[in-house]
């Protein structure tokens, strides 16, 4: 319903569909069709939300449900109602993004919208994780943990070789001493907390 | 007199010496997670679900009710003395308390928001222990097909009350409604969007969706738009009200809970609303008029007891029917799934011990919130400081060893760190994120409701509509989906009539229990 209010580069994109629409011809400029599509990333959601109820559907009407069946609304029912119901709803969200509706970037206290996104960031971040989790299990939750932490600070521009990997390595022993022994959630110790 | 009977029961079991201690551990971890920032109710509720997965269900939903109650007064901490709150119920809250901070009343702003939250909760509590038992008495009568509508009501009051898009509310509950189809179907067994893999055959646990959408999610968008310099948090001294102060916040205490309550025990209603038209009511009847929008304090006072209020309303309709009306009550709700009590109008009779000795150990927790927030806060305010790459960092860490300690499986972080970038994708695209978690937690249920109400009627359609309190749910429902066409029908009038719908659509669904009390 509200869309954000940047006129200038909305009032453009909106004129650059217009044209688009009346010409149903692409831009003149590789440059220009680049920026349409960025302009318009969030047709990926429609994409997304499209592959989603194709899937969800293709599920649904593939199961085989005779034997099982019980009542009047099998197990097909919802999930056949769930996959249309994404399929409209990615249409009717590409209508909106190409009529200029655009999605609300979420805002908070350490967000700053003003400046492009920084994928490399995000990209480490996940890679970290991704490290992290799979050397619990070898590593033992202490290790890993104390990786995690000091790979995602570091990742998120702290710089204190000095700081940082004690931080990390407190906060995760201290963390798997209180789940483990205190709370009773039990954390792979690992090799580390075998010689100790 | 029977409510107040087992609400001294519950206050035996609450204030057995180790259920104290849970409640207080609750109560500071809470405000210390929600005092820092960037880190909402709904977000430290869900980072800190593991910390209760050791504990008996008592023990673990009175740390719980801690934690909800001392995240929301963490919150406020923030928005006052930062000015950039990072979630909605807390914008009211900045909006006069930071000018209050930067004149240098702080500490009153503090005051009048910690007292606010007392009174706020102490009267929302007493109205839930007046209204639950009635509702749940109510609703033990209820069926499938009413369950069902209620579902259905929450659905759509989620996807088109909060948040600017509604069809990106729906994209979002879609979402949700299609990671709670993964899995075995729970009434015949068929595996469903499994792809063969026997992890995915148990589903995909709420924990995980829940931690990975709030924080992961959250925590990869920041780390995607950090920004260079954190604001600058004003520094405070201990709370207190001198007598003037005192003489112009007791009525805003006093009005806010009324405003806040019905809106925390309706599908959708949350704190945001309440918090506003609290905000608005106060500006109205101000004697001060001139000190609006440069420090006033009623503006602290009343929204903040609104808001406190509204976290026990949620709770009648969380505990009594099973709904979850905030980020927060999905989240909780969660976590009673985790322990396999299913919340509801069977609650209050299976678990009594458990509904009551959580309701005492509200009034208990936020006894202990007052006297020990008054005197930490300047410690809390110091929390605003900390580095930004340890808090994101922090952050992480947790949602990690709460993704692992569900079942000790590997997978399930990778599952999680999927799911959080899915968080990051709505973040980017501005679906809201509760709908997605609301379809996840709702969803099951609602399709099993449908189930049931059609087998007794043999697969007629008129089975969903064959009581009064569904066919009553369901006009609500077509008042919200038609409201957008009625308000372009209605000649234009000024914001304030905006809120209309919102109490006559409560008064839908709440009228059997009126009436019946």
């Amino acid at each position: 319903m509200t869309t954000p209010s940047t006129p200038t580069p909305e009032e453009k994109t909106r004129k650059a569909q217009k044209a688009q629409k009346e010409q149903k011809a692409p831009p003149a400029t590789p440059r220009t069709a680049r920026s349409w599509l960025r302009d318009h990333s969030e047709l990926g959601v429609c994409a997304v939300l499209l592959t989603l109820g194709v899937l969800v559907l293709t599920d649904a009407l593939t199961m085989d449900v005779d034997i099982t069946q019980r009542g009047p609304v099998g197990p097909k029912t919802v999930p056949v109602v769930v996959g249309a119901a994404l399929l409209v709803v990615a249409v009717l969200l590409a209508v909106d993004v190409l009529r200029g509706g655009r999605g609300q970037a979420g805002a908070g206290e350490d967000v700053d919208l003003s400046e492009p996104a920084d994928w490399r960031t995000v990209l480490l971040l996940s890679g970290v994780f991704l490290g992290s989790a799979v050397l619990i299990e070898p590593l033992g939750f202490p290790a890993a943990g104390a990786l995690l932490f000091w790979g995602a600070a570091y990742t998120l521009g702290s710089r204190r070789v000095d700081r940082d990997p004690l931080i990390a390595a407190v906060l995760s022993l201290a963390t798997y001493g209180l789940f483990d022994k205190l709370l009773g959630v039990p954390l792979p110790g690992g090799p580390l907390m075998g010689v100790l | 007199m029977n409510a107040l009977n087992s609400l001294l029961d519950g206050f035996g079991t609450a204030l057995t010496p180790l259920n104290l201690l849970w409640a207080a551990v609750g109560v500071l971890l809470g405000t210390a997670i929600g005092v820092l920032p960037g880190i909402g109710p709904a977000m430290a509720v869900a980072l800190l679900l593991p910390v209760t997965y050791g504990l008996d269900p008592t023990g673990a939903f009175i740390m719980f009710a801690g934690i909800y109650y001392g995240a929301m007064f963490g919150g406020s901490t923030t928005s006052i003395l930062l000015n950039t709150p990072g979630e909605s119920a807390a914008v009211v809250a900045a909006m006069e308390g930071n000018p209050m901070a930067k004149s240098g009343r702080g500490a009153q702003a503090l005051a009048a928001a910690a007292v606010g939250h007392f009174a706020g909760g102490m009267v929302g509590t007493l109205l839930l222990v007046a209204l639950a038992p009635t509702v749940a008495d109510l609703a033990v009568d209820i069926g499938a097909p009413d369950y069902f509508a209620i579902m259905v009501l929450a659905f759509i009051a989620v996807t088109s009350v909060l948040g600017s898009s509604r069809i990106r509310g729906l994209a979002s509950l879609l979402i949700g409604l299609t990671i709670g189809l993964i899995g075995l179907d729970q009434m015949t067994g068929q595996q469903r969007l499994t792809f063969g893999s026997l992890h995915l055959a148990d589903g995909v646990d709420v924990v995980i969706v829940a931690v990975g959408l709030f924080a992961i999610g959250e925590a990869l968008w920041v780390a995607a738009h950090l920004r260079r310099r954190p604001p600058e948090a004003i520094p405070v001294g201990r709370p207190w009200l001198g007598r003037a102060d005192l003489r112009r916040t007791w009525k805003s205490w006093a009005r806010g809970p009324f405003i806040g309550f019905p809106f925390g025990a309706i599908p959708a209603g949350g704190a945001e609303i309440p918090t506003f038209l609290s905000y608005v009511t106060e500006k109205r009847l101000s004697k001060h008029k001139d000190e609006w929008g440069k420090g006033a304090i009623e503006g602290v006072a009343g929204p903040e007891s609104a808001a406190s209020a509204s976290a026990a309303g949620t709770l009648v309709s969380m505990l009594t029917l099973g709904l979850p009306t905030t980020a927060v009550a999905a989240v909780m709700l969660a976590a009673f799934q985790q322990y396999g009590i299913q919340p509801g109008p069977l609650l209050f009779e299976r678990e009594p011990d458990l509904v009551w000795g959580l309701i005492a150990s509200l009034f208990v927790g936020m006894v202990l919130l007052l006297a020990l927030n008054l005197p930490l806060a300047p410690l809390w305010a110091k929390l605003l400081r900390v580095p930004r790459p340890y808090l994101y960092a922090g952050i992480m860490f947790f949602a990690a060893v709460g993704a692992y300690a569900v079942g000790g499986e590997v997978v399930d972080l990778v599952m999680l760190l999927v799911i959080g970038l899915i968080g990051f994708g709505m973040r980017r695209y501005g679906l809201p994120v509760l709908p997605a978690v609301i379809g996840v937690i709702l969803g099951p249920a609602a399709e099993q409701q449908l189930r049931r109400a059609l087998q007794i009627s043999d697969g007629g359609v008129t089975g969903l509509v064959n009581t009064p309190f569904s066919v009553t749910v369901y006009a609500v429902v077509v008042l919200l989906l038609a409201w957008p066409l009625l308000r372009r029908a209605l000649p234009r009038r000024t914001a304030t009539p905006a809120g209309a719908p919102e109490p006559s659509g409560e008064s839908g669904p709440r009228t059997p229990s009126d009436r019946g009390a």
